[in-house]
C-alpha cells in the first residue's frame, strides 16, 4: 500500500519536474513553502495590523476600508493573508502524507513529526482567530460556533459562548482577547516551526527564488481577480444563517454545530492522537547506529559537518591520542543512514590492512565490507565492459536487471559511498565504469546523501574524489523506487559511452 | 520557442491552484439555519437554593470544635439543582436539570441552549424551580412572539427583574 502511494508520488513528481524543472519541483520543497506562505501571511498581517482597529465596534468598519478603498495596497494584503493562510493548509497535508508515504517520520524523526502535528494546532488557532477579528457575519458564526465548541468541553464555570448571545451581551474585552491572540498564536507557531527543524542539518526553510516568485505571483493574481471580502456586519441579533465559509480551517466547526461538540472533539483530538503515534504503529526497526573507533578518528569533524540530523559532535579528546578533538555519536539522533561513513577518510579502500576500521563505522555496513563487496561484484562481471552499480536502500529494486556487465552494491544511503571506493573501483581496475542510482534527486530519504555525493565527486566537498579519476567513466541516475525505465535507458547510454571509450583504464598501484 | 508548451502548463498548474485556494476559501456555502427557521437560544446563570438551611449550632457541638472556629451558624455550601423546563405552542420542547457548578456543587447553574423553530407567531412558556420543592415552579413567565426567519431570540434569566425575560 505505502509502496503504491510512494510510486504514485513519484510518478506525480516526475510530471512536476516536467513543468517545473526538477529544480523547482515543488513536490519537493514542501516543507520550505509552508515556511514562505508562513512570511506572506506575517508580512500581509504586519500592514493590515497598521490600519486595523481592534475595538468590536470599529474593526469591521477599518477592515472595509482596507478592502475597499484601499483595495490597491490594503486590500491585496488582506487577500494575500487569507490565501497564503490557506495555501498552507494543502502544502502542509501534502507535506505530512510525502512524509508518511516515503516513510520519512519513523525512528529518531519521531521529533520533527510529532512537533509537527503539535503545530497543526497552532496553525489552526492562528487561522481561526482571524476570522473573529474582522467582525462580519462569518466572524461572527465562527465566534459564536467557536466558543459554543469549548463549552462543550465542560471547563468554563459559565458558557463562554454567552459573550456572544445576542447584540447586548458581547464583550469588547474578549473581543479584544482574541485580537490578541490572532497575534500571540501565529508567533507561538514560529518558535513550533523552529523547533520542529531543529534536530535539522541545513534544513530547507527558503524555496528557490523563481518557485516562490510564482507562488507570490500566483497568490497575487489570486488577490485581484478574487479578492478576499467581508461578509456584512456582524448582528448577534440575526443568525448568518448562510456563509461563506473558509474550508481550510473552519472545517471542523459545521461537524461541531451540526452534530456535537462532543463529537468534533472526539474527531480533532483522536485524529491528532493517531497521527502523533504514527511513528510507533509500528516502530522502526533501526539498523545499529554509527560508531566511532578512536584508534581511526583523527577529529576532523567532516562526519559531524556531513550528518544531515546532527547526531555527531565533536568532544574533547579521551584517549590521549594527538589530536584535540574526537567524534561522537548520539544515538539518540542517529538514523543509521551512513553518510558519516562516506565522509570519514579514513574508510579509505587503499588501506593496506584487509580488516581495516574506519574513524566511524556503521556495524552493520563496513567500510572493509564495502571493498570488499567491490572486489567480490567485480570478479563476477562477464562481458565488453564491467559496471559497478551502487544503489541506495530507498532506491529501485533491481533484482529484475539480469545483466552480465552489472554488478549491484546496495547501501543503506548513496552518501554512504566514500569518494575513495569510486575511485578504487575505477583506478584499481574493478569496473570499466560506476554508477550511482537510488532516491529521486531533490528527495533523498536522508536528505543531503545525494547532494553530498555530487558534491564529492565534483570536488566541492571534502573528501574529494581525486582528479585522476576519470569523470566519464561515472554516472548518475536517480530513478527513485519507480523510474526502472529511466534507469535502464541511461545505462544503456552509459555503456554505449563505455565501449567507445579506450579499454585501458590507468590502473595504478596504490599498493 | 520549444519552451512555450512547458510555460502554458507551468501557468495552468499555477491557475489550479490559485483556483483551488480561491475556490475552498468561501465555496461550497454553508448553511447552518435553514429558511424560514429561526432560533431561540435559552441562557442564563442562575444559583438554586441551598440545600439545607443554615442552622444553630449547640453548645456541645460548638465546645467539639477548635477555638477559632466555633461560629454559632452552621451553612452547608451545597445547592440544589434547577429544573428549567420551556413549552412551545403548549408542547414542551426542553425539560432539564441543571446541576450546581463547582466541586462543591456551590455555584451557579448554567444553561445554553439552542432550538431551531420555524419562522412565525409562536407561544412560549418558560418555568424554573430554583428551590428544594419537589412539585411545581418557583418562575413561570409566557409570552406571544412573532419570530422572523433567521431571527436570534435569546430567553434570558434574571431573579432580581423577577424572572424570565423574552425581548
Amino acid at each position: 500500500m505505502r509502496r503504491a502511494a510512494r510510486i504514485l508520488f513519484e510518478l506525480i513528481d516526475r510530471w512536476s519536474e516536467r513543468v517545473f524543472t526538477p529544480e523547482l519541483n515543488p513536490l519537493v520543497q514542501l516543507g520550505a513553502l509552508v515556511w514562505y506562505c508562513y512570511w506572506i501571511v506575517i508580512v500581509s498581517g504586519i500592514y493590515l495590523y497598521i490600519f486595523f482597529d481592534t475595538g468590536i465596534t470599529r474593526a469591521y468598519a477599518s477592515v472595509e476600508y482596507l478592502t475597499n478603498v484601499q483595495w490597491y495596497a490594503g486590500g491585496v494584503m488582506r487577500s494575500l493573508h487569507r490565501y497564503a493562510s490557506d495555501a498552507m493548509i494543502p502544502v502542509v497535508t501534502l507535506h505530512m502524507a510525502r512524509e508518511f508515504v516515503m516513510d520519512r517520520y519513523r525512528g529518531a524523526r519521531w521529533f520533527a513529526w510529532g512537533t509537527g502535528v503539535v503545530l497543526l494546532w497552532f496553525l489552526y488557532a492562528s487561522g481561526i482567530t482571524g476570522y473573529w477579528v474582522v467582525w462580519d457575519r462569518l466572524a461572527q458564526y465562527v465566534a459564536v460556533a467557536t466558543t459554543e465548541w469549548f463549552d462543550a468541553l465542560g471547563i468554563f464555570g459559565k458558557p463562554i459562548a454567552r459573550n456572544f448571545l445576542n447584540e447586548a451581551a458581547v464583550s469588547g474585552r474578549f473581543f479584544t482577547l482574541m485580537s490578541f491572540i490572532h497575534i500571540a498564536a501565529p508567533l507561538l507557531l514560529l518558535f513550533g516551526m523552529w523547533i520542529h527543524i531543529q534536530r535539522h542539518v541545513q534544513p530547507r526553510v527558503n524555496p528557490p527564488v523563481k518557485l516562490a516568485a510564482g507562488i507570490l505571483a500566483t497568490l497575487t493574481a489570486l488577490s485581484l481577480i478574487h479578492p478576499a471580502t467581508s461578509q456584512g456586519p456582524a448582528n448577534l441579533d440575526i443568525v448568518p444563517a448562510s456563509i461563506g465559509l473558509d474550508w481550510f480551517y473552519l472545517i471542523i466547526l459545521p461537524l461541531a454545530d451540526r452534530y456535537s461538540g462532543e463529537l468534533a472533539w472526539a474527531v480533532a483530538l483522536g485524529f491528532s492522537l493517531l497521527i502523533f503515534l504514527l511513528p510507533w504503529l509500528p516502530a522502526l526497526k533501526q539498523t545499529p547506529v554509527a560508531q566511532v573507533d578512536l584508534e581511526n578518528c583523527n577529529g576532523c569533524g567532516r562526519c559531524a559537518n556531513d550528518c544531515p540530523y546532527n547526531a555527531i559532535t565533536l568532544q574533547n579528546r579521551t584517549d590521549g591520542k594527538p589530536y584535540k578533538l574526537q567524534s561522537s555519536v548520539n544515538p539518540g539522533l542517529c538514523l543509521s543512514c551512513g553518510i558519516c561513513v562516506g565522509a570519514c577518510h579514513a574508510a579509505s579502500p587503499f588501506r593496506r590492512e584487509p580488516q581495516f576500521i574506519a574513524g566511524i563505522e556503521l556495524p552493520d555496513t563496513p567500510a572493509a565490507g564495502l571493498r570488499d563487496s567491490i572486489v567480490l561484484a567485480s570478479s563476477g562481471l562477464h562481458g565488453d565492459i564491467r559496471i559497478l552499480l551502487f544503489n541506495c536502500a530507498a532506491g529501485p529494486d533491481l533484482s529484475s536487471l539480469d545483466d552480465p556487465e552489472l554488478a549491484v552494491i546496495a547501501l543503506p544511503c548513496i552518501g554512504m559511498l566514500p569518494p575513495s571506493m569510486v575511485d578504487f573501483a575505477i583506478i584499481n581496475n574493478h569496473a570499466d565504469g560506476v554508477f550511482l542510482t537510488g532516491c529521486r534527486d531533490n528527495d533523498c530519504k536522508y536528505r543531503h546523501g545525494i547532494r553530498w555525493m555530487q558534491e564529492r565527486i565534483q570536488r566541492r566537498r571534502e573528501p574529494f574524489l581525486r582528479e585522476i579519476v576519470p569523470r566519464e567513466r561515472i554516472d548518475q541516475y536517480w530513478a527513485g523506487a519507480s523510474d526502472l525505465a529511466g534507469l535502464t535507458l541511461r545505462l544503456s547510454a552509459f555503456k554505449r559511452r563505455l565501449r567507445a571509450m579506450p579499454i585501458d583504464n590507468p590502473k595504478t598501484d596504490h599498493a | 520557442m520549444r519552451d512555450i508548451p512547458r510555460w502554458i502548463l507551468l501557468v495552468l498548474h499555477y491557475a489550479v491552484f490559485a483556483a483551488l485556494i480561491g475556490f475552498f476559501s468561501t465555496r461550497p456555502v454553508y448553511r447552518q439555519l435553514g429558511p424560514d427557521l429561526a432560533l431561540i437560544k435559552l441562557s442564563f446563570g442562575h444559583a438554586g437554593m441551598h440545600k439545607e438551611d443554615c442552622h444553630k449550632l449547640t453548645p456541645e457541638e460548638l465546645a467539639k470544635l477548635a477555638a477559632n472556629m466555633r461560629q454559632p451558624v452552621s451553612c452547608k455550601r451545597e445547592r440544589v439543582p434547577l429544573l428549567v423546563e420551556l413549552e412551545l405552542d403548549g408542547e414542551v420542547i426542553l425539560r432539564q436539570s441543571l446541576p450546581p457548578s463547582g466541586i462543591a456543587g456551590d455555584g451557579e447553574s448554567t444553561i445554553y441552549h439552542r432550538i431551531e423553530v420555524p419562522a412565525g407567531q409562536h407561544d412560549l412558556t418558560a418555568r424554573l424551580r430554583d428551590s428544594r420543592r419537589e412539585e411545581g415552579f418557583d418562575y413561570e413567565s409566557a409570552a406571544r412572539v412573532e419570530l422572523a426567519p433567521e431571527q436570534n431570540y435569546v430567553i434570558d434569566f434574571r431573579a432580581e427583574s423577577g424572572g424570565f425575560i423574552f425581548p
